[in-house]
């Protein structure tokens, strides 16, 4: 490896896919894949969003090819930097690709220009990369991210949304997407409040992915056999911390607990309306 | 036709080499010391914006000293070396040493080559996953490389400086002690240096995955008077 130092014209700047494209092309992200039809893997089902004061994002751990299961912990959500976080559903291969590359990027110009991008600028940066991708998703890759993050110069936290064109769009409160994206939404839509605390949007997002893995074969719920858990992470004014496992665990507990005893009703009705089950076995 | 005039070769280097010197020793100098918690790099520079030293990658650091302009270019080099490397390898593919040679290439290449030598002194600094790993690596305007030990100065003054330090260094000392030793071996007998004239920066395992932190406002005021 050389050292990059270029002439004024051809310099990249702070961009690191600008400058990968220029002395690593190969390195750089496809943008013209192979072939059509292949079985590849997606990453399911994200949700984020925004509380009094910061944001909460949340993805399942399923990775799926075609019905089969391909990846049982699989992670979706990241750190971007220190004050926002990336989820992504869509095409795995690629999208975990594309969340490097965007992580590599906002650390370099950082590093490059020695202050930080503001929340808009990542934002911004990441629907170039989106839109660059555009022609894999044409065929099939497509890669759809969710991001969000808390704003320094605001003093709030924001939540942005993505299309496979790169279109960028702000959500003023949440937003879920991936294949379970639908129920999950629903669940948030249905217990969301202005002014809610930290707690209180961790427990949404935990029910959200809980109703998600219920109707959606592709996402997966909490796995307490072998202890898999989805991740959920918090960005405030402090930065990004990620839940840990047992926390994470004990809430989808608790989920579980309310949620279940409607469910077992549910089950026991069925069970006692069919001839020759528990409930009508004593019929002549 | 004219017929160019005849240099020596050796009166070309000679004469490089004392323009180059001439240009680093206009600036203020610079001194890196290992302490108990990593490595601390402290400069001479009333400037809050226009930086000597700079986080390459998540334990190698940069400083410079001498042109800002030439410096700096350097500096961009180095993230841009480290970044993409770590980017098609892995993160902790990314070291020093391997930098101080590009950087080392580079400077030789420019100092024979070129018109004019760049007039900068440079510092890669590597914090090691124990304290014997620690790295520093000087490199001159000419591209000689030195590996120094638990210390290192550049700049115009270096030697004065370096003298000074050899026998105020304490190894395995506490930071606010390292950094109120450095000030002193930079301010030297007749001055005195404040937090306003000073960039200070650290290599420190306690920062995280990123180990570079700048040490400046009340944080650096409150070590410099402890």
């Amino acid at each position: 490896m050389s050292l990059y130092v270029f002439p004024p014209g051809d310099d990249p700047g702070p961009s690191f896919s600008g400058l990968l494209r220029l002395v690593q092309p190969a390195a750089a992200p496809l943008e013209r894949p192979g072939s059509e039809g292949l079985e590849i893997r997606h990453a399911t089902t994200i949700v984020a969003l925004r509380f009094g004061a910061g944001v909460v994002m949340a993805g399942d751990r399923r990775a799926t090819e075609g019905v089969s299961i391909a990846h049982r912990s699989i992670e979706k959500v990241f750190a971007a930097d220190r004050y926002s976080a990336v989820a992504i559903a869509g095409a795995a291969g690629p999208a975990i690709e594309m969340v490097r590359l965007f992580q590599t990027q906002l650390e370099h110009y950082e590093k490059v220009e020695g202050t930080a991008l503001s929340l808009e600028g990542k934002a911004n940066q990441l629907s170039q990369m989106v839109r660059s991708h555009l022609p894999m998703a044409m065929q099939g890759l497509a890669v759809v991210p969710l991001f969000a993050g808390w704003d320094l110069a605001r003093g709030c936290g924001r939540i942005f949304t993505y299309d496979v064109t790169g279109g960028r769009y702000e959500e003023t409160d949440f937003h879920a997407t991936g294949s379970g994206g639908r129920d999950a939404k629903t669940t948030v839509k249905l217990g969301f409040h202005d002014d809610m605390s930290r707690d209180e949007a961790v427990e949404l997002a935990v029910e959200a992915l809980f109703q998600a893995a219920d109707e959606d074969a592709a996402t997966g719920g909490p796995d307490p056999v072998r202890g898999i858990y989805p991740i959920v992470a918090t960005v405030d004014v402090t930065g990004f911390s990620r839940l840990g496992d047992a926390e994470v665990a004990e809430r989808f507990a608790a989920v579980a607990e309310r949620r279940g005893s409607s469910m077992r009703r549910g089950t026991s009705q069925v069970s006692a309306d069919w001839p020759g089950s528990d409930g009508g076995s004593d019929q002549p | 036709m004219t017929m160019p005039y005849y240099v020596a070769p050796e009166q070309v280097m000679k004469d490089r080499a004392e323009y180059a010197q001439k240009g680093i020793a206009r600036g203020r100098s610079l001194v890196a010391v290992t302490y108990d918690g990593g490595i601390l790099v402290v400069a001479e520079n009333p400037s809050r914006t226009l930086h000597k030293i700079s986080e390459i990658y998540d334990r190698v650091a940069f400083a410079g000293v001498g042109k800002y302009n030439e410096f700096d270019q350097l500096r961009v080099a180095g993230i841009r070396h480290a970044d993409t490397k770590g980017y098609a390898y892995s993160r902790e593919d990314v070291d020093a040493r391997s930098l101080a040679n590009v950087y080392a290439q580079y400077l030789g290449q420019v100092f024979t080559h070129e018109m004019k030598p760049l007039e900068v002194e440079i510092l890669v600094a590597e914090l090691g996953r124990t304290e014997r790993d620690n790295r520093l690596y000087h490199i001159s305007y000419d591209g000689t490389v030195v590996d120094e030990q638990e210390t290192s100065v550049l700049g115009g003054e270096a030697e004065t400086i370096a003298g000074r330090l050899g026998q105020s260094y304490v190894d395995g000392w506490a930071l606010a002690e390292a950094l109120r030793g450095c000030v002193a071996c930079l301010a030297g007998p007749e001055r005195v240096l404040g937090a306003n004239d000073l960039e200070v920066a650290a290599l420190s395992s306690g920062n995280g995955r990123r180990t570079f932190r700048r040490l400046e406002g009340e944080e650096l005021t409150a070590l410099l008077g402890a």
